[in-house]
C-alpha cells in the first residue's frame, strides 16, 4: 500500500518501472514468437519427410504453383514489412501521421497478399490441383474416381497444349496419388500462413485505430512494437515458404 | 484465539470484493489460481466417475468375453477415453502449474502479480471455453478413439464428435502455453533484489522447467490437433493411406508433445516435493544445485525420448534404437532427485504433517513407477510390455504417483495460505494412507497382470485367460483409492466452513519461502511488508517455532512487519 | 537478468535509423530476385542448399534488423535460434524414420502384389 501512491504513470501495478514492464513485455512476445515457429514446425516436418520421400513428386507438383505470383507475394510481404518497420520508428518518435501512412501501407499490401493468394487458391479449384481427398481433386489413385467436369476443363488433367510435362491422366497412379499429398501439405502450409497473415490484418487495425486515437508515442509505443515483431514472423514465414513451395525445380 | 497473523477477520483477498464478476473477470493470480484449483478438482471427480465405470465394467463377471455385445465394448472405448481425456487434458496438465502455480509463483518472487495478469484471466477463460467444449463433446457424443485420437481410425468412421473434442483440446493448449509463458516471464523478469537464479524456491525452478516444455511443446500438439480437424473434414490426406498418407507420421506430431507433456505433469510436483521434504525435515534441501539443473536437464531430454511410445507401431529400427538408449538417461535426473530427497531427511527432524505424508508416499510412487519405466524403453521387454496393463501401471504410478499425490501434497501445504486454515488433522491423515493403499492396490495387480500378457483396452476377458485376480483386486483397490481421495476432500472442504475452527498463522508449518511472510490468507497486494526479506529460501535458521497457534516467526523481524509486530507470544 | 538499473537497450532504446531499413529492404529485394533465378536454372542437385542458403540471409536481415535483435538483448536472439534447434531436431529425427521405413513399406507393397498374384 505504501508505494501505491508514488507509482509511476502509465506502469501496471506490479511492475517497479516502466523499463520492467517493456522488458518483460518484449521478452514475453519473444516467447509467444518461439510458440508460433514450433506450430508451424510440424507442417515443415511434413514437407521435408513427403519430400525426401517423393522428390519426383515435388518436383511435378511444382509446375502447377504460379512463380511469378508467389515472388510477388514475396516482395508484397517484405514492403510489408519495411513499412511496419518503419512504423516502428515512428511511434517512438512520436510521427502519429507517418504511423498512420506505415500502418495503412502495411495493412493494403497484407490486403494485397491476400488477394493475390485467393486468385491462386481459385485458379486451383477451377483446374482440380487439389488434395487427394477433396471430390474435385483431379489427384485420384484411380482415374475414373476424378469428377467429370473437372476433367474436362482442367489443363492440368489432360494437358491439352503440353504446358505441363505430362498429363495428370496419364501418370502412374501411385504417382499421381502423392501429387495430392504435396497439394495437402502446400493448403495446410499455405493455410495456415494466411490465416495469421488475417489475424495480423486485425492486429494492425487495432493498431491503426489506436493511432488515431492518438495513443501512441516515445512514451507508448510497446503494442506496435510488439505487433510489428508478429507481422516480422508472418514475413519470415513466407520467406522459407516460397522457395520450398515454388521453386522445386 | 485466533493467531494475530490470522485474516479471515480482516480484509483479504477472499473477501475484498464480493460479487460474481469481482471473481470472473480478477486479474489477480490469487483469485486465478483458486478458481483453477476448483474447475481442476470438478474435473478430476468427471475423470473418476469414469475411471469407477472402467474397474466395474472390469471386474470379474460383470461382462463376459464370449458374449459381450457392441454397446458394451462401446461403451468401454468411450469410457477409458473421456477418463484418458479428461485426466490428462483437463486435469493433470493444469493442476500444479494452473492452480497451485499461479497462486503461490507470485508470491514466491515476493511480487504482486505474475507478469501479465490478463493474459492470465485470459488463459482460465480459454479454459473454461476448452472444458465446455471437451465436456459437452464427451456426454453428446460418443469418443472411442482413446485420449490418443490414432488416425486412421480418428479421422475415419469414428464419430463426428472427434472433432470438437480435438477443437477442445487445441482450446486447451493454448490456455497452457500462455500460462507457460507467463511463468517464464515472470521468472526472469520479476524476481526481487537479492534472488539470485540460485536463491530461488525449487518450486520456482521445477515451475520455469515446466514453462519451457510447455512454451516448446503445446504448439506441437495444437498443430497436429488441428490437422486432424482437416484430415477429418475435408479429408486432407496427410495421415490417411488410402490418400497417400503415413499415419505413423501422426505418432510422431503427437508424441513429439505427449511425451515432454508427462513432464509438465511430473516436474511441478516435483517441486513440491523440494518444498516439502525441507520444510518438515526442518533442514536445507540437499544439493540444491543439482536439483535445480536436472529440472532443466529433464526438460530438454524430455524432448528426445518420443520414440518410444512408438516401438511397434512401424517406427524403424534405427530409430528405435536411438530413442531406446536416450530413454535411459532421462531416467538419471529423475533419480538424482529422489536420492536428494532422501537424503534431505537423513538427520533431520521429520515432521509427519499432512503434506509430508503425502511426499513420502511419493518416494515410493515415483520410485516403482519410474523404474518400471526402464522395463518399457528396453526394446526387447517393451515388445512384451506395450499395449498391456504394465503400461497402465507404470504410468499410473508416476502421474498420480508424482503429480497428483504432489497437487493433493502442495494443496494441503498451501492451504493455509490460501484459506487461512489448516487441515491437517486425523481426517486428512487418514485420507491419505487410504489413498495410498488404495492405489497400490489398484495398479501393483495390473503390473503382474499386465507382464502376464493382459492387454489394455479391452472391455472384457475370458475367464481361462487367468487375469481374474489382478483385476478384482485392482476394483478393490480402485474402491478404496476412491474413499481415500474423498475422504481427503471432504476433509478440505469442511474446513471451509468454520470461521475459527483450525485457525492458520502465517507460518503454520514453518518455511523460509517468500509466501510464509504474508498473513493468511494474504491481502490483495499480497504482502504487508514492501518489499519482502530475502535470505536462503531453506535456512531453516531463519524462523523459529513460537507454539501452535502463532506458528513459525522469523527470528529477526522487521519492526514494520505487522505479521509478527502485534504478536502477543504466551510465556514459555 | 531482473535487474531495474537503467538499459540503453530497454525502453525508449536504439530507434532504427531510416536509411538502414531502406538499406536492408532493397537488400531483401535483391535476394529475392536472386532466389527466382536460381530457382529457375539448374544447379545439379544443390537448388534446396542454394535456396535455403539464400532463405536464410533474408531471414537473418529481417531478425537481425527489421525485428530488432542486433540491438537487442542477446537472449531473445537465443530464444528464437532455440526454437529453430528444437525444429530440427524434430526435422531430423522424423525425416531419418521415414526414409528406414519406407523400405518395408515397398517391401509390403511388393507381397501384396505377389499375394494377389500367386492367388489367382
Amino acid at each position: 500500500m505504501s508505494s501505491h501512491d508514488n507509482h509511476p504513470e502509465g506502469v501496471a501495478h506490479h511492475f517497479e518501472s516502466a523499463e520492467q514492464q517493456f522488458d518483460s513485455g518484449k521478452f514475453g512476445i519473444w516467447t509467444f514468437l518461439l510458440t508460433e515457429v514450433l506450430f508451424f514446425s510440424a507442417l515443415f516436418v511434413a514437407y521435408t519427410m513427403y519430400r525426401d520421400s517423393y522428390p519426383e513428386v515435388f518436383q511435378f507438383a511444382s509446375q502447377y504453383l504460379d512463380t511469378n505470383l508467389g515472388a510477388l507475394n514475396t516482395l508484397v510481404l517484405l514492403l510489408s514489412s519495411f513499412t511496419i518497420a518503419w512504423g516502428v520508428r515512428n511511434a517512438m518518435l512520436g510521427e502519429t501521421k507517418k504511423l498512420t501512412i506505415n500502418l495503412i501501407i502495411t495493412l493494403a499490401c497484407a490486403a494485397g497478399f491476400m488477394m493475390i493468394k485467393a486468385e491462386e487458391y481459385g485458379h486451383k479449384f477451377h483446374e482440380g490441383t487439389l488434395w487427394g481427398g477433396h471430390e474435385h481433386s483431379i489427384f485420384k489413385l484411380d482415374a475414373d474416381d476424378v469428377n467429370e467436369d473437372i476433367a474436362a476443363h482442367s489443363q492440368a488433367w489432360s494437358n491439352p497444349d503440353g504446358e505441363f510435362t505430362a498429363a495428370v491422366k496419364d501418370l502412374d497412379p501411385e504417382f499421381r496419388q502423392k501429387l495430392g499429398i504435396f497439394f495437402g501439405v502446400y493448403f495446410c502450409l499455405t493455410g495456415l500462413h494466411g490465416i495469421h497473415v488475417l489475424i495480423g490484418m486485425i492486429l494492425l487495425s487495432w493498431l491503426l485505430i489506436r493511432n488515431l486515437r492518438g495513443e501512441f508515442g516515445p512514451k507508448n509505443f510497446a503494442a506496435v512494437d510488439f505487433i510489428a515483431l508478429y507481422w516480422h514472423l508472418v514475413d519470415l514465414i513466407w520467406i522459407f515458404l516460397f522457395p520450398l513451395l515454388y521453386l522445386i525445380s | 484465539m485466533a493467531p494475530t497473523t490470522n485474516t479471515l477477520d480482516r480484509t483479504n483477498y477472499l473477501n475484498a470484493t464480493n460479487g460474481f464478476m469481482s471473481w470472473f473477470w480478477t486479474i489477480d493470480h490469487k483469485r486465478l489460481g483458486l478458481m483453477y484449483l476448483w474447475s481442476v478438482i470438478s474435473c478430476f471427480i468427471l475423470g473418476g466417475v469414469y475411471a469407477m465405470k472402467i474397474r466395474f465394467d472390469l471386474m470379474p463377471g460383470a461382462v463376459d468375453f464370449a458374449t459381450q455385445t457392441a454397446e458394451q465394448m462401446n461403451a468401454y472405448n468411450n469410457a477409458f477415453t473421456v477418463h484418458g481425456a479428461v485426466m490428462i487434458f483437463l486435469v493433470i496438465i493444469p493442476s500444479i502449474p494452473a492452480a497451485l502455480g499461479n497462486f503461490v509463483l507470485p508470491m514466491m518472487l515476493g511480487a504482486k502479480d505474475v507478469a501479465f495478469p490478463r493474459l492470465n484471466r485470459f488463459s482460465y477463460h480459454l479454459w473454461i471455453i476448452g472444458a465446455v467444449l471437451f465436456v459437452a463433446t464427451l456426454f453428446l457424443g460418443n469418443l472411442d478413439t482413446g485420449w490418443t485420437f490414432y488416425p486412421p481410425y480418428s479421422t475415419g468412421h469414428t464419430d463426428p464428435s472427434v472433432i470438437t473434442a480435438v477443437l477442445g483440446a487445441f482450446i486447451l493448449g493454448f490456455s497452457s502455453i500462455f500460462t507457460g509463458l507467463n511463468f517464464i516471464v515472470t521468472i526472469h523478469k520479476m524476481r526481487p533484489p537479492g534472488m539470485t537464479w540460485f536463491k530461488m524456491p525449487l518450486f520456482l525452478w521445477a515451475i520455469y522447467a515446466t514453462a519451457v516444455i510447455q512454451v516448446l511443446a503445446t504448439p506441437v500438439i495444437g498443430i497436429s490437433l488441428l490437422l486432424i480437424l482437416v484430415e477429418k473434414t475435408m479429408q486432407i490426406g496427410i495421415f490417411t493411406p488410402e490418400l497417400g498418407g503415413d499415419p505413423v507420421f501422426f505418432q510422431h506430431l503427437f508424441w513429439f508433445y505427449s511425451h515432454p507433456a508427462v513432464y509438465i505433469m511430473v516436474l511441478p510436483g516435483m517441486g513440491i516435493m523440494s518444498e516439502l521434504f525441507a520444510t518438515f525435515s526442518r533442514k536445507p534441501i540437499f544439493g540444491y544445485k543439482s536439483i535445480a539443473m536436472s529440472s532443466i536437464a529433464i526438460a530438454i531430454f524430455s524432448f528426445i525420448v518420443w520414440g518410444h511410445h512408438m516401438f511397434l507401431s512401424g517406427q524403424s529400427q534405427l530409430m528405435s534404437v536411438i530413442f531406446s538408449a536416450l530413454t535411459f538417461s532421462v531416467a538419471v535426473p529423475s533419480a538424482i532427485k529422489v536420492f536428494n530427497w532422501i537424503a534431505t531427511m537423513y538427520k533431520g527432524s521429520i515432521a509427519f504433517n499432512t503434506p509430508m505424508l503425502y511426499g513420502m508416499s511419493i518416494i515410493w510412487l515415483f520410485g516403482i513407477g519410474g523404474l518400471t519405466g526402464l522395463f518399457l524403453s528396453t526394446l526387447g521387454t517393451d515388445v512384451v510390455f506395450h499395449d498391456s496393463y504394465f503400461v497402465v501401471a507404470h504410468f499410473h504410478y508416476v502421474m498420480v504417483g508424482s503429480a497428483l499425490f504432489g497437487f493433493i501434497g502442495g494443496i494441503h501445504y498451501w492451504w493455509p495460505k490460501m484459506y487461512g486454515r489448516v487441515v491437517d488433522g486425523p481426517l486428512a491423515k487418514l485420507g491419505c494412507l487410504l489413498s495410498f493403499v488404495g492405489f497400490n492396490l489398484t495398479f501393483m495387480p495390473q503390473f503382474i497382470g499386465g507382464s502376464k500378457g493382459m492387454p489394455r483396452r479391452y472391455a472384457a476377458y475370458g475367464s481361462e485367460q487367468g487375469f481374474d485376480d489382478w483385476n478384482y483386486w485392482s476394483t478393490i483397490g480402485a474402491m478404496l483409492l476412491c474413499t481415500g481421495l474423498s475422504i481427503a476432500l471432504f476433509a478440505l472442504i469442511r474446513s471451509l466452513f468454520s470461521k475459527t475452527k483450525n485457525l492458520s498463522p502465517s507460518n503454520p508449518w514453518g518455511g523460509v519461502t517468500l509466501e510464509w511472510q504474508s498473513p493468511s490468507p494474504p491481502p490483495e497486494h499480497n504482502f504487508e511488508i514492501d518489499p519482502p526479506v530475502v535470505g536462503d529460501p531453506y535456512d531453516m535458521s531463519l524462523v523459529e517455532y513460537c507454539g501452535e497457534e502463532e506458528g513459525f516467526l522469523p527470528v529477526n523481524p522487521r519492526s514494520d512487519d505487522p505479521c509478527v509486530a502485534d504478536v502477543k507470544l504466551e510465556e514459555a | 537478468m531482473s535487474d531495474h538499473s537503467h538499459d540503453s537497450e530497454g525502453h525508449i532504446g536504439h530507434v532504427l535509423p531510416l536509411s538502414l531499413l531502406l538499406k536492408v529492404f532493397g537488400a531483401l529485394v535483391a535476394l529475392t530476385i536472386l532466389t527466382v533465378m536460381t530457382g529457375k536454372a539448374d544447379l545439379h542437385g544443390a537448388d534446396l542448399a542454394v535456396a535455403m542458403i539464400i532463405a536464410t540471409c533474408k531471414a537473418s536481415l529481417v531478425c537481425l534488423f527489421f525485428m530488432h535483435l542486433k540491438y537487442d538483448r542477446p537472449f531473445h536472439g537465443l530464444i528464437f535460434l532455440f526454437s529453430v534447434m528444437f525444429v530440427g531436431l524434430f526435422l531430423v529425427f522424423v525425416t531419418l524414420d521415414s526414409e528406414e521405413y519406407q523400405g518395408d513399406i515397398k517391401d509390403y507393397k511388393a507381397n501384396e502384389v505377389l499375394e494377389l498374384q500367386v492367388g489367382e
